[in-house]
């Protein structure tokens, strides 16, 4: 896709996104010829049902959702949900991040599955992943990890070795515990180098 | 919407129960994850009355190794390999994926030449994974024979990889900023010649399958999902297409040299598993037309890696007698590249569908997150709407049909 036509795209999604909820847009940019749009996510199902159905964008399908910790950066709100949404007709692709809160009742926002049946399985491995509730979802539940799993994985604060692991004793199936000296060394959380 | 087509009425009897009698009995049945047809350790939970499945749930998971938290510990060069055993039937595509947003992100360009050797590997790849798909599909319905033969192809396709890159199956070959080595002398023409006997076996196998009665009977009308549906559940590749909707990322957003190239994005209007089989098989006769211009465009010489020495090793030569050289050579051995602080992401048409790698860079040797958009994942969705008031044998058609991987559907 051009620059040209990239630029043209930014200005009439941001002009949706105006009409929808004027004061939903918290930053757009381009970059590497793709539009990335910042908004608020209370009005994301507004803006994603506005979307895919104005004549100007007809974002027809859905291609992922997915989420961003950015605990790293340190940053407020904590997560990102990120949207990427393409048009079949018109060629078109945009991404859409909504800025999540930690918080217990922060840590959520609504569903598209209304939208797209497809975003069933997309929300619930973010849901897993990232432990970000999707508001009206109708299953959700862990996709991925074990039901009774504790922890969401692709938080940055989750060790990369697992939060534990388990030991049985020889020749029987009863849980030994953890011992100290078998954590594994990868457990140990590095300051990324 | 736009060239959405719109399947017409299934053509042959779906099999839809009243199952609203007072006095059904439902039973639970659990299939998998060992079920020899589930391609791996897919599990399903089926609710069924007599023969006929209510409702169908996908349980996954049974194959998650973390590709997605690993990459974010590892260095851009040091994930290649894992992208390997993502889709593990088309590996090089999967390379090719991920490289390909790593160079967006660093806003690099591969040489002319690499461009199209990335083609001709796509397309073989495709074709590698078309042919596995065909051959199991097959082979759960019954049909032993044709499995064996497109075995007997695979085998060609992988003695071809073995002589680029010296892996069979996880093949690590491609880089950012090129490849890993240049191909020997006379790869070209044993493509060529591989490309050039492909017809008579696609003969065979349609020979072995379309004219099959009994191939035939149990996939066509069988797992229908119209147009809308097909939208409605995000399907990509051979899926959508099956469906009759005209979307192939080749075309609508050509990356590599796709847009030089001249062929056709076959699709069918019935939405049912041999609709699907269908446009696989086209598009593996389509993908030795790609390949073949490719051989007759590429050019013959020309560096087929970049010379950029702070993205991809510079030549052994240099190394030795350039001090810049060397440095670079052993910068990039222990610390690896250093991407610029962004965002991007660039889908390609992989064999099963939208295959990308969306990559969030902070700077550094290291992705900060790197979310895998794997087709199978998303097309699995699906199933549960295809199932619904099938017999059970049926399911196990239109597993096949979606052509899953569980590499790539749990990650």
């Amino acid at each position: 896709m051009e620059t040209q036509s990239t630029d043209r795209l930014k200005a009439v999604v941001e002009d949706v996104v105006k009409g929808t909820a004027p004061n939903a847009l918290i930053e757009s940019r381009v970059a590497h010829d793709e539009v990335t749009l910042l908004v608020d996510k209370r009005w994301i199902h507004e803006i994603v049902k506005a979307f895919k159905e104005d004549p100007r964008l007809e974002f027809g399908m859905l291609s992922e959702v997915t989420a961003i910790d950015w605990l790293e950066e340190a940053r407020e709100p904590r997560f990102d949900v990120v949207y990427n949404l393409v048009s079949l007709t018109q060629e078109h692709r945009i991404r859409l991040r909504a800025p999540v809160g930690e918080a217990e009742e922060e840590c959520r926002i609504d569903t598209i599955t209304d939208l797209w049946t497809g975003a069933s399985f997309m929300e619930r491995e973010v849901f897993d992943m990232f432990g970000i509730r999707f508001d009206g979802h109708p299953d959700l539940r862990r996709i991925l990890m074990p039901d009774n799993w504790d922890g969401h994985p692709l938080r940055k604060d989750f060790p990369l070795g697992g939060s534990t692991s388990f030991y049985y004793k020889q020749d029987t199936d009863e849980y030994a515990g953890e011992p100290d000296d078998l954590v594994p060394r990868i457990r140990v959380q590095d300051s990324d180098v | 919407m736009g060239d959405v087509i719109t399947a017409p009425p299934s053509p042959s009897v779906r099999r839809v129960v009243e199952h609203d009698y007072p006095t059904a009995e439902i039973l639970a049945l659990n299939m998998g994850p060992q079920h020899p047809s589930t391609h791996g350790v897919l599990r399903l939970m089926l609710e069924i009355e007599g023969e006929t499945v209510l409702s169908l749930k996908p349980m996954i998971g049974y194959l998650h190794s973390a590709k997605e938290k690993l990459a974010e510990h590892k260095t851009y060069h040091m994930f290649i390999p894992y992208t390997d055993r993502l889709d593990y039937l088309s590996p090089m595509a999967n390379n090719y994926a991920f490289v390909a947003s790593v160079e967006k992100l660093l806003g690099i360009e591969e040489t002319e030449r690499c461009k199209w050797l990335r083609t001709i590997l796509c397309e073989l790849a495709r074709i590698s994974s078309h042919l596995l798909c065909i051959g199991t599909h097959a082979m759960e319905l019954g049909a032993m024979t044709v499995f064996l033969y497109t075995f007997r192809e695979r085998e060609t396709l992988y003695d071809l990889f073995e002589e680029i890159c010296g892996a069979r199956f996880t093949v690590s070959y491609m880089r950012v900023g090129g490849v890993a080595r240049d191909y020997p002398d006379g790869w070209l023409d044993k493509v060529k010649k591989f490309i050039d006997d492909f017809p008579a076996c696609h003969r065979d196998y349609t020979d072995l399958l379309a004219m099959n009665d009994i191939f035939v009977g149990r996939t066509r009308g069988v797992g229908v999902i119209t147009a809308e549906d097909a939208v409605d559940h995000c399907l990509t590749g051979p899926m959508l297409r099956g469906s009759g909707v005209d979307w192939d990322l080749r075309k609508r957003d050509p990356y590599l040299v796709y847009d030089q190239l001249d062929f056709d994005v076959p699709t069918r209007a019935e939405g049912d598993c041999y609709a699907r089989f269908q446009c696989r098989m086209q598009e593996m006769l389509e993908s030795c037309k790609i390949i073949e211009q490719c051989l007759e465009k590429m050019p013959k010489d020309g560096p087929i890696n970049i010379d950029n020495p702070k993205v991809i090793f510079p030549p052994r030569e240099r190394v030795k007698q350039s001090m810049e050289d060397l440095i670079h050579y052993f910068l990039l051995a222990s610390d690896g590249i250093h991407v610029p602080e962004g965002e991007a992401y660039r889908p390609i048409e992989a064999s099963k569908g939208e295959l990308g790698f969306y990559l969030v860079s902070r700077g550094g040797y290291k992705p900060y997150r790197c979310k895998i958009r794997s087709p199978s994942f998303v097309n699995l969705q699906s199933l549960s709407k295809m199932s619904e008031g099938a017999l059970i044998a049926d399911v196990v058609a239109i597993i096949g049909s979606i052509d899953l991987v569980l590499g790539e559907i749990d990650r």
